[in-house]
């Protein structure tokens, strides 16, 4: 008999606590199929956030470290500068990384650390009960923006990839949703492109994953869908903004 | 092995690199800004990591990271760095890892001055960070001593599994003095077992602070608990100075203080006045035990420090209210004179009369 699914070796077999609709679940699962494709399992260091994501450790079958909030990036940098044959990826929301976190991935990506991010962006901090993230798309309600995010008085929305792709040395860059089959199949590719590049110590490689919280957005699964595709794609380009063959050490300085 | 004129920043970080700290992240701040420059320099010739980080709080991680994969990583700050430092001091003891923070004091509080104090006495001993936990607080009180220290801390860090702090004044981190690297050995230490190395043949190690069910928490603090209760039962250190004959004072200080109390002495000696020190070499655990002893063949005890009075408060509590435990001390980056304490200890003297 031929097994056509089954659960990837770097995942547990347990029943993980997010929500129904929830995308933590997919992109957990593609993670740990790269990694098992890859065979990278028995040498890999899972960084956990805090957030929802806060157990990871709990559902990925392989060494983790749990970081505080938003320091995911210094911890795998710690990791990587330590053992550099490790390989190492952090799993980070929007508000660990891009509020709390903003120094640690700037400055990771700046030096072009050798380790993977997958940075979760669904508009919300999700476990505290759904406030307001740098994220969190204009008009958007939530907790603590109860008449929606006005960007006369917080700003727009941070965009991660964007920000990231204008350093010079990170060198892969992209962004991924997760909302349709097409999608995921599309994401699964990125994510081994940069387990890949981290695999052969080429460069920093950062994927955005757009994710639903139907939960704290106050809409059914379905409709969290049509909402992250209505809302979210136009204003973050689902895209690679940046790739690179060579590590970025080896491009020759040639300042003005 | 010969000695070599060394200043004490300079050799904190080769005795560091000899007792195998091979991975070092820094943030730049005076006055301990020496130690990252020459190990910036020495670590790539002995095949070590060396990374200059974007700040402590991310410095703090960094050695978080890499401790938890094995490696016997430490930094080192002064005071308003060592503040950022905690959040990942705190996950360290939280997680169970061994790690040694270098704290070269300058005055406080807030930006302060670049000058030595001695102010960040609670934050060292106390905790520091979020949540119930110590660090193994080394105070040396010269080159040599910091210089023997650190093979010191690195073991018992890794022997505790616990952070270890050695607090050294800008005197120390400043001063050049002969010093001399010798071999320390130590008895075997376990395998790090539960180090995030790839789980190779072997369940997956989880390197955590996070317990949501109150009860493993609860064990957790349980288990720090005993480990300093073993420190304190194990790992006091302290120099006692002129207690061999009669004496009708005690002073109690660390690090430099130390140094100059014992100017002091001399001095009270010439003016007839008996007087001895103890120098706590560990600040956490305390001589509790010494302080009581050596105080109760004193008239009083003087603590002389270079804070507004910090550790005599751990000296009050050792002593309960069996002799006067008294304070002077000089603040702000400025150091006492063995004169002034030679007053302080005089007016005392005639106060007690009173």
């Amino acid at each position: 008999m031929k097994t056509l699914f089954k659960r990837p070796e770097s995942l547990t077999d347990v029943a993980t606590h997010y929500c129904p609709g929830c995308t933590h679940g997919i992109a957990h699962r593609l993670i740990a199929e790269v990694v098992d494709e890859l065979g990278l399992r028995e040498r890999t260091v899972g960084i956990a956030p805090v957030g929802c994501s806060v157990l990871a450790f709990n559902y990925f079958n392989m060494d983790f470290q749990q970081a505080a909030h938003g320091r995911a990036p210094a911890l795998a940098t710690g990791i990587k500068r330590a053992r550099p044959d490790l390989i190492c990826f952090t799993y980070q929301g929007d508000g660990d990384l891009a509020s709390i976190g903003m120094a640690e991935i700037i400055h990771a990506a700046n030096r072009g650390e050798k380790f993977t991010v997958v940075f979760i962006n669904n508009a919300v901090y999700g476990m505290t009960g759904g406030q307001m993230a740098p994220t969190t798309m204009p008009g958007q309600v939530t907790t603590t923006s109860p008449k929606g995010r006005d960007v006369s008085d917080v700003g727009y929305p941070v965009r991660m990839c964007e920000l990231l792709a204008s350093l010079r040395t990170p060198g892969f860059v992209e962004r991924v949703a997760v909302h349709t089959p097409h999608q995921v199949v599309k994401a699964r590719r990125v994510l081994k492109t940069a387990f890949e590049l981290q695999r052969d110590n080429k460069c920093f490689t950062f994927v955005e994953v757009l994710s639903t919280c139907p939960t704290n957005w106050g809409l059914t699964p379905f409709e969290a869908t049509k909402w992250l595709q209505e809302h979210m794609v136009p204003y973050y380009p689902v895209q690679n903004f940046k790739k690179s063959e060579e590590p970025a050490a080896a491009e020759p300085a040639k300042e003005a | 092995m010969e000695k070599v004129l060394m200043k004490g920043n300079e050799a904190i970080a080769e005795s560091a690199i000899r007792a195998g700290g091979l991975v070092y992240f820094c943030y730049p701040l005076t006055p301990q800004s020496e130690v990252a420059e020459y190990l910036s320099r020495r670590m790539p010739e002995v095949g070590g990591a060396y990374l200059q980080a974007e700040s402590e709080v991310a410095v703090s991680n960094m050695v978080y990271g890499a401790a938890g994969a094995g490696a016997r990583a430490w930094t080192t700050s002064s005071s308003p760095g060592i503040s950022l430092m905690e959040e990942g001091i705190s996950y360290i003891a939280g997680s169970e890892l061994p790690a040694v923070f270098v704290n070269i004091v300058r005055a406080g509080p807030g930006l302060g001055g670049i000058l030595p104090s001695q102010g960040d006495y609670f934050q060292a001993v106390k905790g520091g960070g979020h949540g119930d936990y110590r660090c193994l607080v080394l105070a040396p009180s010269s080159v040599q001593e910091a210089v023997d220290m650190m093979p010191l801390a690195f073991d018992r860090a890794d022997r505790y599994r616990n952070p270890v702090m050695v607090v050294g004044d800008g005197m120390i981190g400043q001063m050049m003095e002969p010093v001399e690297f010798k071999d320390w050995k130590f008895p075997p230490l376990p395998p790090k077992d539960w180090a995030t190395t790839g789980a190779k043949g072997r369940r997956p190690n989880i390197v955590n602070s996070l317990y949501l069910n109150p009860a493993i928490e609860e064990d957790l603090n349980v288990r720090l608990a005993a480990k300093y209760e073993k420190m304190r039962r194990e790992e006091v250190r302290f120099e006692e100075y002129n207690t061999d004959k009669p004496y009708r004072v005690l002073l109690v200080a660390y690090g430099t203080t130390a140094r100059i109390c014992k100017t002091a002495i001399a001095q009270l000696a010439e003016q007839g006045i008996t007087a001895a020190l103890l120098r706590p070499i560990t600040l956490f655990p305390f001589p509790d035990a010494k302080v009581l002893e050596l105080g109760r063949k004193a008239e009083f005890l003087l603590s002389v420090e270079m804070s507004m009075g910090q550790m005599v408060e751990d000296v009050r509590y050792a002593m309960g209210h069996e002799k006067p435990v008294h304070f002077f001390g000089r603040a702000g980056g400025i150091v006492p004179s063995p004169e002034e304490v030679v007053t302080a200890v005089k007016s005392r003297l005639e106060g007690s009369k009173s």
